[in-house]
């Protein structure tokens, strides 16, 4: 209901001995009113500290947070209209799920009909409605994390925090959930910011997903991006399921268009790419991380392919992951339906420009995407 | 449910019983003897039979001892009146500073924090009678001597320390989201403190507040040195009772009763929160 702008903020956690810790390093964000964020990052890499900076529990080391154009950085929680989540569910056990839930309504002493029938319209929703007349204490982990979402959902608040809001619940209840939250969130114009581990979580919820490593805001983008256009190795090998298969090469352009000279883990040559497209900037003989979606891999026997041998295969049900060892590297390629492929048996694999992502071999920021040159 | 065996649950009860008897049956041996003569408790061999007088009793309410020397003055009721002014007060002193403090502790990171926390806990490292000669040299030249305000004042010795840490242990054990969740929910940290943190370590308080009394009831040595006969508490009077011409066992039996009720009945009152101090553990998911 409001934006959210992050400026360059910063946190150092004090240690009583040794170092002191940077926690979050400069991280810049800017949120529009109404867009779903997703913090996505390895545990430790800042996402919780940065959410608990915008509600107030960690005081902002440098730099500064705005709601809706007001600086929040040194109000105190109460006053920052913030509605949160939390991962251990922090429900108050004298009170009933019910009370739990329309806290905050009564408490602004708005009507009990009214709050009552919030209550029962967002339990249907989040499906505890049985639950609703029992103590926290004595119902499950799941149900008390639905009761936790619940009472942040049914706020009026300018900003909305949920920290892992569905890691307990069993996969089903969690992608139907998911929806309907989603469409609560879109309908109701609800800026909010949630942390996950889960990548398929934050795909599927969010607009636009940052993703996080030490602290450092890697990538601030939608999924789509995310996935064609990684913003170096980090982003690229920890977005995607099964992750991008990296190899280290070498630019080859003595003939033309794009060569590439792909090297096993000893650094000797294992195969070699050429694409016809003339693309700039890469100089020859330059050192790269290489990058392939398994997704983009294509089994068949076509110009260009590069031959290897099955060394794993696992039919999914409606997709199958096959593992083939090209020139003493390994690879995953993920093919629609039920390939027929035996292990150890030959096969071509099929490298399309769009499959082939460039990382600097130094820095790992990404040089070369292969959609950008193949639309 | 576990399956017991007859035998094994006649073992069972045999053996509480004895455990029973064994705990319960000094308590029990004085509460008969309070109702005794002093000839009756002399006796040899003793009898459980006997014809109960309300005689100790008497004597303690109205404060004439009559033995076989004479009618002795005796202020058990004073004492016991100074014990209840010396305890309760004390407690809720301690209460008030102690509770605070030990959230402060369990919540906040400062400087010399674990030694200014260390350091209240060794109050109750040294023994009291060390301290105790220059404590009453001070109290002289300061006029706390014999004065309530002076004898609370040597009480938190006992009495802070102990609500201190078992309070503080509590408090490091509720989450600290659930305070977070109050506080975004629109309320400042002091009616967080007082509305969900005392609240959720009610057991806790409940327990140290129990302990904590029985400690102040029972002090005998700081009353003994710090107090003259009008301010001291019961622990200090019973002495009153070894006389002239003996030891007055039925008055004492009869002092103990009446002494020990107190702290009996708050045992009972705040056992209902420690046992629903068991039950809130389940708290986390």
């Amino acid at each position: 209901m409001a934006t959210l702008t992050l400026d360059s903020v910063s946190k150092v956690y004090k240690a009583a001995r040794g170092k002191p810790v940077l926690a979050v390093d400069a991280v810049d964000m800017a949120v529009a009113d109404g867009e779903i964020i997703g913090l996505l990052g390895s545990s430790g890499c800042g996402k919780t500290s940065t959410l608990r900076m915008i509600a107030g529990f960690e005081d902002v080391t440098s730099g500064h947070i705005e709601v809706g154009g007001r600086m929040i950085d040194n109000l105190l929680p109460a006053e920052r209209n913030i509605a949160m989540a939390f991962e251990g569910y922090a429900l108050y056990p004298p009170l009933r799920v019910r009370d739990n839930i329309g806290f905050a309504l009564l408490r602004d002493r708005q009507p009990r009909a009214e709050v009552k029938r919030q209550v029962e319209e967002i339990a249907e929703l989040l499906e505890i409605v049985p639950a609703l007349d029992r103590y926290p204490p004595t119902i499950s982990a799941g149900q008390q994390q639905r009761t936790s979402l619940a009472r942040a959902l049914i706020r009026k608040a300018d900003v909305f925090l949920l920290d892992e809001p569905m890691s307990q619940l069993e996969p089903q209840l969690r992608a139907v959930l998911r929806a309907r939250i989603k469409d609560w969130l879109i309908t109701r114009k609800m800026t909010t910011v949630f942390v996950t581990h889960d990548q398929t979580e934050a795909i599927a919820l969010a607009d636009r997903i940052a993703v996080m490593e030490e602290g450092v805001l890697q990538q601030f983008a939608s999924p789509d991006e995310l996935k064609e256009r990684p913003a170096n190795l980090f982003v690229a090998s920890f977005i995607g399921e099964p992750p991008m298969n990296l190899f280290e090469a070498r630019v080859d352009r003595s003939r033309s268009g794009l060569g590439l000279a792909v090297l096993d883990a000893g650094g000797r040559p294992a195969f070699e790419l050429r694409f016809p497209a003339e693309i700039a900037g890469l100089a020859d003989g330059a050192r790269v991380h290489l990058g392939m979606r398994p997704h983009r891999l294509r089994l068949g026997d076509r110009a260009g392919a590069v031959q290897g041998i099955v060394t794993s295969h696992s039919w999914l049900g409606d997709q199958t992951h096959v593992g083939v060892e090209i020139g003493g590297t390994e690879c995953i390629i993920v093919a629609e339906g039920e390939v027929p492929a035996r292990l150890g048996a030959q096969i071509a694999v099929e490298v399309p420009l769009r499959a082939v992502h460039l990382f600097d071999a130094e820095d790992g920021r990404a040089l070369f995407h292969g959609a950008e040159a193949a639309s | 449910m576990e399956r017991q065996t007859t035998t094994g649950r006649v073992v069972r009860v045999m053996l509480l019983t004895l455990v029973g008897l064994f705990f319960l049956f000094p308590i029990f041996w004085v509460l008969l003897m309070s109702f005794q003569t002093n000839q009756d408790i002399l006796r040899i061999p003793p009898s459980i039979f006997f014809e109960p007088t309300l005689g100790n009793y008497k004597a303690l309410i109205s404060g004439r001892l009559e033995s076989t020397a004479g009618v002795l003055e005796i202020r058990f009721m004073n004492n016991l009146m100074n014990s209840v002014i010396l305890a309760v007060s004390s407690v809720a002193l301690s209460l008030l500073l102690g509770i605070p403090a030990a959230y402060a502790f369990a919540r906040f990171k400062f400087r010399l924090g674990e030694d200014i926390a260390f350091t209240l806990l060794s109050f109750r490292f040294a023994p009291p009678l060390l301290v105790l000669l220059p404590l009453a040299i001070y109290f002289q030249q300061m006029g706390l001597i014999d004065t309530y305000i002076g004898l609370i004042w040597v009480y938190q010795l006992i009495t802070l320390p102990l609500i201190l840490w078992i309070v503080r242990g509590y408090f490091e054990d509720i989450s600290e989201d659930i305070e977070h969740a109050y506080r975004l929910d629109g309320n400042g940290w002091f009616k967080t403190f007082l509305h969900i943190a005392i609240p959720l370590a009610k057991p806790g308080i409940a327990a140290a507040t129990l302990l904590s009394f029985i400690f102040a009831w029972n002090n005998f040595v700081f009353a003994l040195i710090l107090a003259s006969a009008d301010k001291q508490p019961v622990t200090v009077g019973a002495l009153a009772f070894v006389t002239a011409s003996g030891i007055q066992y039925g008055q004492i039996a009869a002092s103990i009763v009446l002494s020990v009720t107190p702290t009996l009945l708050l045992a009972l009152y705040a056992q209902r929160y420690l046992v629903e101090g068991l039950s809130l553990g389940a708290v986390k998911g």
